[in-house]
């Protein structure tokens, strides 16, 4: 699950990065901070689905919750950018806690289902409740600190929230609270026979994983100068588990490598044909019917045909 | 004085009722077989005593403390490990992550997120793997082994839960006559090196009548004789119902 | 408004016919779900192919009763031949393997179809007209009732007795039946239990196909219509039980007359009220009212 090359092979890539601004142009920079915004989003998903081994289908519900949160804080409540953001985060973490308590305690399909529903009564709710989040016309205009108006200092705002994000799950998933979450994906009856409390150790992934889907919300909503209901729908939620399982389920830096190829595609088809979904279904597709362990994996299988 | 007290204990699985009233008390330190033949309850009775299961009347008292109806995470806390029937370990994982992931879970620091696992319980994993001689395999796949090997780590990782008190479900169910007999020797070892308490089910007389400080025997779900083993091998109703058959 | 007696006596058939209509949607997801243990989340997406299969036909057969009960058809035998071609090869591989690959296979399925529709039919807003023989509206002794609204109404029951005639009372439906609990053992008779699983597959999709021809007259044909169905039907299918046929008929009435009365009281915050119904019923009965608790809870 995780190494020490693959955490020097990311550190690297935020070296390169950094390389971007130097480009010259405005475009590169711009997909660079998005691409880095959804790999967040997509690396907090699988400290739950990869690495405890719960398929929410319902995640973009943090990432929603968090980037409301942020943009209410900084525009209508006129917050610093650190509290309105750490505010964002808490609330994103409390309401996993919540949602995560009731959804844990069921098992495979029906804790899809019921993260599932959860993220669409958030959905409705940010439809309706339009003093708070404006309705079905979203979040329009946040205010984001004079300092990271402009999209290069935004950009390195992104790289480092980001990089630091990176670096703390990857010290999570190297922890001994890593392995044994690893121990509860495998085999949870064991796990329990260990003397883990495995809906507790459930509930501590479900919250961390919701906290830093909140942190990619509050970049987001940043980024975008505004929040969207569409941010919660169910189709949203897919498009992530569709980023880590192209990337590689199993793997720390699969999610990353899956949003970023992901999102990279989706711009590359999106010049040539209005059918990305098309396409991205089509990649689906492939996933689950070959390569279940998706990029990651048929990486190391070309690099070591004979081992396991 | 017992270190585990079962007390009219029932399990129902709608009509069919697969333990039934069973009272029964574990001397500390013995070594308690319960035998009887398939589908005599002994799985379930192991189940509603580990807490993976709960029962529908009865009680079961580890020491002084109520277990019935805890989850077998509070059981494992309380000082009881067990074993599966069928190799029950992480089976993608190396036999070490394995008994490295169990040491972690009985150290209590499961929830630890900034202590890197890499090297963590090291001595102490590959020290219990060379108790149940896994030492060679520690960096191989569980599912790779041979499942006598994979028996003998799974004892590993169950005693990696410093368990006072230990229960076998068949430990040595699917196991050549070789491996059956350097497990037994296996497990009378660990048994007086760490004074351990074991209750184990088993199917093969010869284990029992080896191993066994005391027996009791399961039939239809109810304890029909209970006591030490000379007594049992004599007891009619036993002989009726179970050696019968051999 | 609802104390005078006409207003209360449309609204209670309203909310009867919306939820006979979305119970022909749900009882194919729910059908699914019981002999094959598959979620569909591409269920709202037969939906929407059904709806579009039937608009073709009525374009070919023009504007009549004959046209749109050809369409109507057309539609479920459209979407019974794709789902059949599912089934055989994509589903039949996934069966032994990970139920989670099976989820994600319908989600590739709703992604696709999605931009199916949208290359074969544009992405233009279509309609249907109510056929001749519907339109209108019948004199029910306490006022006039629009005449498609009560068809929806009336077919409700008759596919839920269809089904469960079909599921309770023949062979096909004992096989089907016997295949949720022990498909080895049923192989093992000698029955094909991948025929079973394939038929089952076919006729709950042609069921979706079939509310979508049905709901077009009501509704717009457009790319999107998919996405809100699908929730509908989870809504129902978690509310009555997944698999259960009676619980997708009741979690179907509760859903019509929580949607068409909720909005009275609630206005348009009724459509939180019936997710929150969802999550609710989830938290409490994860197997809803009329399901099995089987390996729910860990």
């Amino acid at each position: 699950m995780t190494s020490r090359p693959q955490l020097i092979f990311l550190l690297a890539v935020f070296a390169v990065l950094a390389v971007v601004p130097f480009l010259g142009a405005r475009y590169p920079v711009e997909l660079a901070t998005q691409v880095m915004i959804f790999s967040l989003f997509a690396l907090s998903l699988n400290v739950l689905a990869g690495q405890t081994g719960n398929l929410s289908f319902g995640h973009a519900a943090f990432l929603s919750i968090g980037g409301y949160a942020c943009a209410y804080f900084l525009t209508r409540l006129g917050w610093p950018l650190a509290v309105s953001m750490a505010g964002a985060v808490i609330m994103s973490a409390a309401a996993a806690l919540i949602i995560g308590a009731l959804c844990v305690r069921l098992n495979a399909i029906y804790f899809s289902m019921l993260t599932l529903a959860f993220s669409m009564l958030v959905w409705a709710v940010a439809t309706k409740w339009r003093s708070i989040t404006g309705g079905d016309d979203g979040f329009v205009g946040v205010d984001v600190p004079i300092y990271l108006t402009n999209p290069y200092s935004f950009f390195w705002f992104t790289l480092a929230v980001c990089a630091l994000s990176v670096v703390a799950l990857w010290i999570l998933s190297a922890s001994a609270m890593g392995h044994a979450l690893v121990a509860i994906r495998e085999n949870p009856t064991r796990a329990s026979f260990l003397g883990m409390n495995v809906k507790r150790m459930r509930l501590a992934a479900f919250v961390i994983a919701g906290a830093f889907a909140g942190l990619a919300g509050c970049l987001l909503a940043m980024y975008v100068r505004g929040m969207y209901p569409q941010t919660a729908f169910w189709t949203q939620s897919g498009q992530v588990i569709i980023m880590v399982l192209l990337g590689g389920i199993h793997s720390f830096i699969g999610p990353i490598i899956g949003a970023a190829v992901l999102y990279l595609l989706e711009v590359i088809t999106e010049q040539y044909t209005e059918y990305w979904s098309f396409v991205m279904g089509l990649i689906l597709l492939a996933i689950v019917m070959a390569f279940p362990e998706g990029l990651v994996g048929i990486f190391s299988k070309l690099r070591a045909p004979r081992r396991s | 004085m017992a270190i585990l007290e079962i007390v009219n204990l029932t399990k129902n699985f709608g009509a069919f009722v697969a333990v039934r009233g069973v009272t029964l008390q574990i001397e500390e330190f013995a070594t308690h077989a319960i035998i009887g033949p398939n589908g005599a309850g002994k799985t379930t009775l192991f189940n509603l005593i580990s807490g993976l299961a709960s029962p529908t009347t009865g009680e079961v008292w580890y020491r002084q403390q109520r277990l019935a109806r805890l989850q077998p995470h509070e059981i494992v806390r309380a000082g009881m490990a067990r074993s599966f029937q069928r190799v029950n370990v992480f089976s993608r994982r190396t036999a070490f992550e394995n008994v490295q992931v169990a040491l972690i879970a009985s150290a209590g620091i499961n929830y630890n997120f900034l202590r890197n696992a890499g090297s963590l319980f090291r001595e102490e994993a590959l020290e219990l793997l060379r108790l149940v001689r896994c030492e060679d395999e520690a960096l191989r796949r569980a599912s790779e082994l041979a499942y006598g090997k994979q028996k003998q780590l799974e004892l590993a990782v169950a005693l990696a839960a410093k368990p006072k008190l230990l229960l076998l479900d068949e430990p040595t169910a699917g196991m050549s006559i070789a491996e059956t007999k350097s497990t037994i020797g296996l497990i009378k070892d660990v048994v007086a090196d760490r004074g351990l308490t074991l209750l184990f089910t088993e199917h093969d007389m010869n284990v029992v009548f080896e191993i066994a400080s005391a027996i009791s025997v399961l039939h239809h779900g109810e304890i029909i004789a209970s006591g030490a083993p000379e007594d049992v091998r004599k007891n009619d109703d036993v002989r009726r119902v179970y050696l019968g058959q051999d | 408004m609802l104390a005078n007696p006409i207003v209360l006596f449309i609204q209670v058939m309203n909310a009867l016919s919306l939820g006979m209509s979305l119970f022909v949607i749900a009882a194919g997801l729910t059908l699914i779900f019981g002999v094959l243990r598959i979620v569909n989340f591409a269920h709202g997406a037969f939906y929407m192919v059904g709806a579009y299969l039937a608009y073709t036909v009525v374009q070919t057969f023009g504007d009549t009763n004959l046209g749109f009960f050809l369409g109507v058809a057309g539609a479920g035998l459209g979407m019974g031949l794709i789902a059949f071609l599912i089934e055989r090869f994509l589903l039949t591989r996934l069966y032994d393997k990970d139920p989670m690959l099976q989820l994600l296979l319908t989600f590739a399925l709703v992604m696709i179809l999605r931009d199916a529709v949208r290359m074969v039919w544009g992405s233009d807003q279509h309609s249907i007209s109510t056929p001749p023989a519907l339109s209108g509206a019948v004199n029910l002794g306490l006022t006039y009732y629009p005449t498609y609204m009560l068809f929806l109404l009336v077919l409700g029951p008759i596919v839920a007795f269809a089904l469960w005639f079909g599921i309770e009372r023949t062979r096909w439906g004992r096989i089907a039946r016997a295949a949720r609990l022990d498909r080895e053992m049923l192989s093992a008779l000698g029955v094909d239990v991948n025929l079973v699983y394939a038929a089952v597959f076919v006729v709950g999709s042609m069921l979706a196909a079939i509310g979508g021809a049905l709901a077009a007259p009501r509704s717009a044909v457009d790319p999107g219509m998919d996405a809100l169905v699908i929730i509908d039907c989870f809504i129902i299918v978690v509310i009555g039980g997944l698999g259960s046929l009676i619980g997708s008929f009741v979690g179907a009435l509760i859903l019509g007359f929580l949607t068409i009365f909720g909005s009275f009281y609630l206005q348009e915050w009724v459509i939180v009220a019936s997710y929150a119904m969802m999550v609710f019923i989830l938290i409490l009965r994860p197997w809803g009212l009329f399901g099995q608790s089987d390996e729910v809870r860990h």
